[in-house]
């Protein structure tokens, strides 16, 4: 399988899964009209990666701002590592905010407290 | 007296201004509007906890318009530009910002929507959040994409109650308009 690659816009944030060492990255910005088109090649490849994972995945999502019509699908997202975690693979993900960003580590929370895997909410401080 | 949509617009964007605009609800004009915001916050050296909640709220409120505007205003007799809306940002005396959307809707939205707003501006802090988690995980994300958080998730930021309005216009429209404090 190779790695998966997206390059960042202005709305849309950089994914990269490096398929070598199991990390997923999500940095940037989501905040598109149509997030559902954007998020589907990441939704369909971690679909693959499932067939076959690596022992560990670690995951970090380090988003500035998300709209709603994200939100849904990074819970897609987060749902297709819940099942790789389920089938006993080891699943990490770290949830980064910005100093004093309360809703960024609430929303972080939120997902915590929907989804079967393991969390760590990292704060970044200037 | 029927409700005229430019005086409506002189009339509200009269105070402390950042950004008033009417017109088209594009993808670009959101690209537009946050940029000039963005921009306009960073020179003013806005704290940056204010900052990201007043461009969150824009963002949702933005494509909550962008999503649900009409296509076109049958009935309409005015010279309006297909998915026709109103945003009006400004900063309140007290030092608050306030966003103002605008659209006009089919008169048999009305009910709606304003069960929507009231039961949203009725919940508690913690209500929100069960409710906001509630629609994350169980309702699937329509084509018009926000699946009916954006409002929640406003409320949940702002901790303020919304503040709306229907204009009567015609037999058919109502001239809503949508206030929020941040």
């Amino acid at each position: 399988m190779e790695s998966l690659k997206i390059e960042g816009t202005t709305k849309t944030p950089n994914v990269n899964f490096d398929v070598e060492k199991g990390t997923l990255e999500i940095k940037g910005r989501s905040i598109p009209e149509n997030s559902i088109e954007f998020y589907k090649p990441l939704v369909d490849w971690l679909e693959e990666y499932a067939q076959a994972p690596l022992s560990r995945t670690e995951v970090n999502v380090h988003l500035e701002y998300f709209n709603t019509s994200s939100s849904k699908c990074i819970l897609d997202v987060f749902k297709k590592l819940e099942a790789i975690h389920k089938n006993k693979y080891d699943v990490q993900i770290n949830w980064y905010y910005e100093e004093d960003d309360e809703d960024m580590l609430e929303a972080g929370e939120d997902y915590e407290s929907i989804i079967r895997v393991p969390f760590k909410m990292i704060e970044i401080v200037d | 007296m029927s409700f005229n949509i430019n005086e409506y617009y002189t009339d509200i964007s009269k105070g402390d201004i950042l950004l008033a605009y009417k017109g088209s609800i594009t993808s670009e004009l959101i690209n537009e509007v946050l940029e000039a915001v963005e921009d306009k916050l960073q020179a003013n050296q806005e704290e940056g906890k204010t900052r990201k909640k007043l461009y969150n709220v824009l963002v949702e409120s933005l494509q909550n318009l962008y999503h649900h505007i009409e296509e076109t205003h049958d009935g309409i007799y005015e010279d309006l530009d297909p998915k026709f809306g109103i945003l009006v940002v400004e900063r309140e005396k007290n030092g608050d910002f306030k966003v103002t959307t605008g659209n006009f809707v089919v008169s048999t939205k009305t009910k709606f929507l304003k069960e929507k707003i009231d039961k949203i501006n009725s919940l508690s802090r913690d209500e929100l959040k069960d409710m906001y988690k509630f629609i994350l995980n169980h309702q699937k994300i329509s084509a018009k994409g926000g699946g009916g958080l954006g409002l929640v998730d406003i409320a949940r930021k702002t901790g303020k109650k919304m503040i709306y309005n229907f204009y009567p216009y015609n037999d058919k429209y109502v001239f809503f308009d949508l206030a929020i404090q941040v």
